[in-house]
């Protein structure tokens, strides 16, 4: 379909036929993946791989990273903008192709990938130094064009200025000769206190289309001659298909195949309501001689023997056990956290569309070069052969991260099945994006702490129970060190409180109940049972949790800043105005630390007689280094409490004879606004590397709100979800 | 053959009178910005308005629609400056965006019959919309916000 015509030093126009019908071109790296943009300006200007500066004024960033909501769009425009002193209006975002060689996570080696809260912390640099190679090559632009030295112009809201003569230019205009400036391989960068962009809240990039319904997500993607498929799968884990009867499916209206792929059988169809009814119609007969049939009783009996064992070791400071037996006083808690769905607003989906030199995929997902080379395995291609188009992700929390790629290659499978003939789109109902898997893992956590006679912790023994995450994925290596998954005891082995003899051990059992990352990973389950647990001991030991935790933390100086922040926002040292006759109100405390970043957060709750509670506001403090978009971190915080909220409170995924028990949000309830408390967020004023914060708003919240109904009510929660019953007068 | 208002223009469609609403709007009119979410209304991510009134359009079958006003998040303003658009923006409500045409439209029919809400207002009307980034404080302070600016204007 393309003309390819060459332009010059390293791109080239390609032109054709596109998708809507109308004409596209195309700026395409030589060797390398597919830019798109409409109507490109011939004389880009394309520095490195991150920018493009048309002649029209536009300045494009390339991000490599995948927005789902967290603001990356935002916050990697507002990296290069700040060094390039461009203007925040001509600056546009667009998503980047897959390619590990230019567009890797530089914290994860060879692999591009958006996951753990590591967008910013890894681009920091990278972004900056994109913007700044950009503007030195416009300077240099600039300066042989007027005749005049490089060091004589300034740059601010992209325009070059030549302050003595009053010359000046748009950086569309310097764009065409820009690109014939040798690419310097040195760039000065900011100091921080010159900073315009980094620190202040600039417009999201994604905002307007957001509101008007021109935001494009896999869902909304229609090709030519596309079919949509839905898949009949298997009742249960470890299913497979023993036979089908398509007829009635192929009777219904608009149904154009029925196909057996590896996961099921798809039916796929003009539209997405013809699929699902073709669905509907379908008899399937499963072969479950290999399927799981547990329940989740069985499988918490089982972790509660296991406990019972010593697992491999996390973490081992002196000795726990000595110092156990030796304690004055010992406590012991068991907590179970429960298998938890993502459960994101737009159910899985793909597109894939075979073409005569490879494949076209349209997809908001978070594992672009994984997904790559897995794609590429199934349908025989060479991974560069796999064109990815960026698409916003309608949430995803880490769901479209799958290791083995699910949903993308059940697309291909739909794709081969049906010899390539049309392109398809897989849309999963929210019945299976509930219940065909992968959930953050069930796990069972035993404490047992020992106190001296003055109240201060001697010994600390924290036992984890639960399947790894990481076995079995392209991770596992890197991962799994002497048999411990790191993800699993995140926040547990790495606790920071000053404890002589501490011990963490681990069991890994393997179900093949498939398990995956969730927003904020092991942190979902260790911040909750280390946070109430040691906010048990204070209580035992008849000290103020903020004090105590004050006292445990002296080489900590980032947890201490943000717990004290949080406490004194939230006035800790005043009593907490009383409730109504016959309510009870509480106030209780937690921090933790994921991803490099540091979170206290202060919940207030209001628990009525029957049990039933509010969270009625929650004061939240982040120190999560330099804050390049303040208004964003503040939003992420605020969505973060709301996830981990809608974990406490309400998520529980549960199995019956090994079948999901769940189905929709009616059995699967997640946050409502009537249920969204205050939320008041902190910044730490920091001048150290910018660390993530996507998932760090997510572990506290649900220790503090615990530790709140503790002191209003004088009762432990140690089973998520939280139960009213067990609160009642 | 049905004949169907949506957005002021008139579409004669063919699909089965018992196709939800949705995918007429999605699939067959290309109306996309009204999007699936659960299927069975319990979310709200799919709301339109039905003669200005919000309704879940994954369960209302398109026979319903036929004859009344149907208005989509495409056709709420002309340049996606109605009042609760111009407040969502400001405010930097949306994260991923997906729920966020559905809670517009259910946040501009509370505010047609209801120039002031309350709390409690705003908890009875947008409690069926859900939002799993837990945008819902600033939903809150969005519809206040648009609730000020349509009194001024109006």
């Amino acid at each position: 379909m393309e003309t390819v015509i060459n332009t010059g030093r390293r791109s080239f126009l390609r032109a054709g036929a596109a998708v809507g019908g109308g004409l596209v071109i195309e700026m395409v790296l030589p060797g390398a993946g597919r830019l798109a943009e409409a109507a490109a300006p011939a004389k880009a200007f394309e520095p490195n791989a991150f920018v493009r500066i048309g002649a029209d004024n536009t300045v494009t960033v390339i991000a490599k990273h995948l927005e789902m909501g967290q603001g990356t769009y935002t916050g990697l425009a507002t990296l290069v903008a700040e060094e390039l002193d461009a203007a925040w209006s001509q600056v546009k975002v667009e998503g980047a192709p897959a390619d590990a060689k230019r567009y890797n996570n530089l914290l994860w080696g060879p692999t591009q990938g958006t996951g753990g809260s590591s967008a910013i912390a890894n681009s920091f640099e990278q972004m900056r130094k994109a913007g700044a190679t950009a503007r030195a090559m416009l300077v240099t632009a600039a300066a042989q064009q007027w005749k005049v030295k490089p060091e004589s112009l300034s740059v601010a809201e992209g325009v070059v200025l030549h302050k003595t003569s009053g010359r000046k230019a748009t950086f569309g205009a310097l764009a065409g000769k820009a690109a014939r400036v040798p690419v310097p391989t040195e760039v000065a960068l900011k100091e921080p206190k010159d900073f315009i962009y980094i620190g202040r809240s600039f417009p999201r990039k994604d905002s307007k289309s957001k509101v008007n319904g021109t935001a494009t997500f896999t869902q909304d993607v229609k090709l030519p001659g596309m079919l949509t498929a839905v898949v009949a799968h298997p009742p249960r884990f470890g299913a497979k298909v023993k036979s089908f009867d398509g007829a009635a499916a192929r009777r219904v209206q608009g149904v154009k195949e029925v196909v057996e792929i590896p996961t099921g059988i798809a039916v796929l169809a003009k539209d997405f309501w013809s699929a699902k009814r073709g669905r509907d119609a379908l008899k399937v007969e499963w072969d479950e001689s290999a399927a799981f049939k547990l329940g989740t009783d069985a499988i918490l009996s089982q972790f509660r023997d296991l406990a019972k064992t010593p697992g491999l070791f996390a973490r081992k400071d002196g000795d726990a056990e000595k110092a156990l037996t030796g304690a004055p006083r010992t406590l012991e808690a068991e907590f179970v956290f429960p298998y938890l769905a993502h459960a994101a607003m737009e159910p899985l989906n793909c597109v894939i569309r075979l073409s005569k030199d490879g494949c076209d995929v349209w997809n908001g997902e978070q594992f672009q070069t994984v997904d790559q080379a897995n794609l590429a395995r199934v349908l025989g291609l060479k991974p560069e052969q796999v064109k990815l188009h960026m698409l916003f992700a309608g949430g995803s929390f880490g769901r479209r991260a799958n290791p083995q790629s699910d949903y993308l290659l059940e697309t291909a499978h739909i794709v081969k099945a049906i010899g390539g003939r049309a392109a398809v789109k897989l849309v999963w109902t929210r019945e299976d994006d509930m219940q065909a898997g992968y959930y953050r893992p069930l796990f069972h956590h035993t404490l047992r702490a020992g106190l001296d006679d003055k109240g201060n912790i001697a010994a600390w023994h924290h036992r984890l129970v639960g399947q790894s995450i990481m076995a079995g994925s392209p991770f596992e290596s890197g991962m799994v060190k002497e048999g411990v998954d790191v993800t699993s005891v995140e926040g547990a082995a790495n606790l920071p409180y000053a404890i002589p003899n501490l011990t963490v051990d681990l069991h890994s059992p393997p179900l093949p109940v498939p398990v995956q990352w969730w927003r904020s990973v092991g942190s979902t389950h260790t911040a909750f049972s280390t946070e109430t647990f040691l906010d048990e001991l204070a209580h035992a030991a008849g000290r103020d949790p903020v004090e105590y935790r004050r006292g445990l933390l002296a080489k900590h100086p980032r947890h201490l800043g943000v717990l004290d922040l949080a406490a004194a926002k939230a006035n800790w040292d005043k009593p907490l105005p009383a409730g109504k006759p016959g309510e009870r109100r509480g106030r209780g405390i937690a921090v933790h630390e994921s991803f490099h970043s540091f979170v206290a957060e202060v919940a207030e709750v209001t628990v009525r007689n029957d049990g039933s509670f509010s969270v009625d506001r929650v004061v939240c403090a982040v120190d999560c280094g330099i804050a390049v978009n303040p208004d964003i971190i503040r939003a992420q915080m605020e969505g973060g409490i709301g996830f981990g909220l809608a974990a406490a409170l309400h998520g529980e995924i549960t199995l019956k004879e090994g079948r999901v028990e769940q189905s929709n949000f009616h059995d699967y309830p997640i946050l409502r606004i009537d249920e969204m408390p205050r939320v008041e967020v902190h910044i730490v004023p920091s001048a150290a590397a910018p660390t993530g914060v996507g998932e760090p708003g997510v572990p506290p919240v649900a220790p503090a709100v615990a530790n709140a109904l503790f002191a209003a009510t004088g009762k432990r929660i140690r089973r998520l979800p939280m139960r009213a019953q067990e609160l009642k007068v | 053959m049905i004949t169907l208002k949506v957005n002021g223009k008139s579409f004669r469609i063919k699909d089965d009178p018992d196709t939800p609403l949705l995918w007429v709007l999605r699939d067959s009119l290309g109306l996309t910005g009204t999007k699936y979410g659960c299927g069975i209304s319990a979310c709200g991510a799919c709301t339109v308005h039905l003669d200005g009134q919000a309704v879940r359009s994954c369960v209302t079958p398109v026979s319903r629609a036929a004859g009344k006003r149907i208005t989509t998040i495409e056709g709420l303003s002309r340049k996606g400056d109605h009042p609760v658009q111009k407040a969502w923006v400001k405010l930097e409500v949306a994260q991923c965006g997906y729920c966020q045409s559905g809670q517009i439209m259910a946040a501009a029919a509370l505010l047609a019959t209801n120039r002031n809400p309350t709390d409690a207002d705003i908890d009875s009307a947008m409690s069926g919309n859900l939002c799993r980034c837990a945008t819902y404080q600033r939903v809150r302070d969005a519809i206040k916000a648009a609730a000020r600016t349509s009194g001024k204007e109006a």
